[in-house]
């Protein structure tokens, strides 16, 4: 069948081309027919896509190794989820899973805009089209899922690494993520190649923004959960570059949420909301073309390919071609209004954005130094840890701050009385929460004290808003508390469930303050009946054990776990010997405290034939508070991206005034 | 190999009819022109736009005070601007940028589909 996955995916990039060419043709010469045809192409390459998606899903299956794909990245003692897995696991499958997303993605947002904003859809049309072309070009020409060999008894396997539950959603979360960022890019560039630069843009693609910028968020968050549980070097983020490049495009699309709203409610940043959208997507790209080029070591890319080149010349004609035309409107670009005061909650999301930008840019500098040291010097330099801390503390320390100054201050300008009234118990709040935690001794780290602090701030600011919110649409007539409470919430779901995303945020704030800047390690050589202290936890070794798994030989060494005079249980830290993959996996041992959100951290070094173990161990304060705050994210998230009726109706209102014509 | 011919070959057809399909509705239609917004309709749609804003802007403004997050001073501050803006943007709508059907009437077009 891999005859139908190539014909499949050669009909996707005749359609693709045929959707960029007579979409553009349509477009420009005015064209209604030729305009529908070109749309329905592009949803047709989807139907085409979802064919050679299942194809290769088929294989994967039946374990058909005669496909390269099937054997380079399973086996026969594969469990199944993981060989569902491996479709996302290699180069190939997962630019197919790509052009999958966006395709779907493509013709989901045509489809569910050409009504009220048709004229702005078909200018998306070959925009979209034109990134579905490259992509289904990689998969038809440069690294086709569907090359095919003389059947092997068995496959390569997996990498024991990515044999975990987490490696189900991580990828596809990320590159709903990654793909999700073309909806604004194309809307963006299809409205500014039209002209409608009216706000249909914005609101065509609000969702899939939030979507898409949800997806990559929670994405990173299982990300950074898999690598504290699997890869077992006792932390959950490396600034590795493949890390930083799904962080890159997250930072720029906060940034984009934020000045958004500026633009809605002011009509202001309409040059700055393009640049955005456009610098989102093209480092999603840039994330893909470091994944996969090979030209960063990352525990996280694929192998080096011949991919790199393509990636790189896409990535410069996107960004060439983006600010030619922004360049060209910038005329009908120009704001018709200004910014009144440096107090107000526009300038406050202003200042959110130059430092989210900072952040992003410093991050991308790191990450491109190695290749521009090497181009330079001859020599691959990496900026190690310390770089990236540093500009986190510089950059994310007052944006920390500005969470929770923003929603406080007046649209327009607010005068220094109103805020120091508005203030007044926040700030009270957090300075007695900072000198309590100074006397508990937090002083130890001061930019850990300094998160805490603020983290208190912006709580107290989020709960004060939501009591203050109830409180009034109480006293408007709601007919209970919990009525208050719900239909605050219901009648500005962006605002409120914006902030329930800020209290995730302060929640991975606390999280990573107490999990890096407070944490405590100790290693130790035990034998069997020995004990080892950290803190106040006692580890006594007490056995070692050998079991058969379907594909690995566990080997675990099992601990009695005491804390203070409590009996803890026991806890097991060891190593997986995989036998296909003839590879060996550190596994380790966690025990968390629902309580208090600490993790005892366990790994097994090394164990020697004689059964003695070197252990490293952690004590994690709050690491489950950024697992915690990833469920409060999607609460957030949820509650923003929820339909809002009332929107909805009055933009069909505007629509119909205006007359733009029905959907045929 | 026979039968994944076979179905490419189905694949690429139902592909081929999909695009072709706006044509073989319509062979003939009265009008194969795109529908665009006349300038006096974009006119509209960008004073619709404000008056939304201005509107919202207001709404929000009086919820924010009387939540306390504006204050009173604050407040008087803000909402004259703020009225006046809605005001001018109403009476631009009524002014200059007239309803879509009294635009078509005027100049002899039919009456458009809408959406509903």
């Amino acid at each position: 069948m891999a005859e139908l996955g190539r014909a499949a995916l050669i009909v996707t990039l005749g359609l693709t081309a045929y959707a960029l060419v007579a979409g553009a043709a349509a477009a420009h010469i005015g064209r209604r027919r030729l305009a529908r045809s070109a749309q329905n192409a592009l949803v047709a390459a989807f139907g085409s896509t979802l064919v050679a998606a299942g194809v290769l899903l088929a294989a994967l299956l039946r374990n058909d190794f005669s496909f390269v794909y099937v054997a380079q990245t399973t086996s026969e003692a594969l469990p199944t989820a993981y060989t569902i897995s491996a479709f996302w696991g290699g180069q190939e499958g997962s630019l197919l899973l790509w052009l999958l997303v966006l395709t779907g993605f493509g013709a989901a947002a045509v489809t569910l805009n050409r009504g009220w904003a048709r004229d702005l859809v078909v200018w998306v049309v070959p925009v979209f089209a034109a990134v579905a072309f490259f992509f289904s070009f990689l998969v038809v020409v440069v690294a086709s899922p569907f090359a095919t060999q003389q059947a092997p008894l068995d496959g390569a396997g997996m990498t024991p690494s990515l044999q975990n539950p987490y490696m189900l959603a991580h990828p596809p979360l990320l590159y709903l993520g990654y793909v999700g960022l073309t909806v604004p890019f194309a809307f963006a560039l299809g409205a500014l190649i039209s002209g409608r630069m009216d706000e249909r843009w914005l609101v065509a693609t609000r969702r899939w923004t939030l979507l898409a910028w949800t997806a990559l968020g929670i994405g990173q968050l299982l990300g950074a959960h898999w690598a504290y549980e699997e890869v077992g070097w006792g932390g959950y983020y490396a600034w590795d570059p493949v890390e930083n490049a799904a962080l890159m495009p997250w930072l720029a699309a906060t940034a984009f949420l934020h000045s958004v709203m500026i633009q809605e409610k002011r009509g202001m940043l309409r040059v700055w909301n393009v640049l955005l959208v456009i610098l989102a997507f093209s480092l999603s790209l840039f994330g893909t073309f470091l994944t996969r080029s090979g030209v960063v070591n990352s525990i996280h890319s694929f192998t080096q390919s011949s991919i790199g080149p393509w990636f790189l010349g896409f990535i410069a004609v996107v960004v060439a071609v983006s600010l030619v035309i922004v360049f060209r409107r910038l005329p009908q670009l120009r704001s018709p209004t200004k910014l009144e005061s440096p107090v107000s909650r526009e300038a406050a999301f202003l200042y959110n954005n130059l430092l989210l930008l900072a952040l992003c840019l410093a991050i991308l500098w790191g990450v491109v130094y190695p290749m521009v040291s090497e181009a330079v010097r001859g020599e691959a330099v990496v900026l190690g840890r310390s770089y990236y801390d540093f500009f986190l503390r510089v950059f994310g320390l007052p944006l920390l701050l500005l969470m929770g100054i923003g929603p406080l201050v007046a649209w327009r300008r607010a005068s220094l009385r109103s805020l120091g009234t508005t203030f007044r118990w926040p700030t009270a709040f957090a300075l007695a929460t900072g000198v309590v935690l100074l006397a508990l001794g937090a002083g130890s780290s001061v930019p850990g004290l300094i998160a805490y602090t603020f983290s208190a701030f912006v709580a107290a600011t989020i709960v004060l808003e939501f009591a203050r919110g109830t409180r009034a649409r109480k006293a408007l007539g709601a007919a209970s508390w919990p009525r208050a409470f719900s239909s605050l919430i219901s009648r500005n779901r962006r605002r409120y469930g914006g902030y329930v995303v800020h209290a995730a945020i302060v929640l991975l704030a606390i999280g990573i303050a107490g999990s890096s800047a407070f944490d405590s390690v100790a290693e130790a050589r035990l034998t069997q009946g020995q004990a080892m202290s950290i803190g106040d936890y006692r580890l006594t070794y007490q056995s070692l054990e050998e079991r058969s798994a379907a594909n690995a030989t566990e080997l675990r060494a099992r601990f009695a776990v005491t804390r203070g005079e409590r009996d803890l249980g026991m806890l097991e830290a060891g190593k997986n010997a995989y036998t296909v993959e003839q590879q060996v996996s550190n596994e380790v041992g966690i025990r968390s405290d629902p309580l208090t959100g600490e993790d005892l951290f366990v790994i097994a070094e090394q164990i020697d034939p004689d059964g003695t173990v070197y252990l490293r161990v952690f004590v994690k304060p709050l690491v489950n508070l950024i697992w915690i705050a990833g469920l409060v994210f999607l609460l957030g998230s949820v509650i923003a991206l929820w339909p809002d009726a009332r929107e909805q109706r009055r933009l069909v209102e505007r629509t119909r005034d205006v007359g733009v014509p029905a959907t045929r | 190999m026979t039968l994944a011919l076979l179905l490419a070959a189905l694949l690429a057809i139902a592909c081929v009819v999909t695009v072709a399909w706006p044509f073989l509705r319509e062979p003939e239609p009265e009008s194969d022109a795109l529908e665009k917004l006349e300038p006096s309709e974009r006119r509209r749609l960008d004073l619709l736009e404000a008056r939304d804003r201005a509107l919202a802007a207001l709404k929000e403004l009086e919820f924010d005070h009387r939540t306390g997050t504006v204050s009173d001073d604050d407040y008087r501050a803000l909402v004259g601007p703020l009225r006046r803006e809605a005001a001018a943007t109403l009476q631009a709508l009524d002014d200059g940028a007239l309803p879509v059907e009294e635009v078509d009437a005027r100049e002899g077009r039919p009456a458009r589909e809408r959406i509903s």
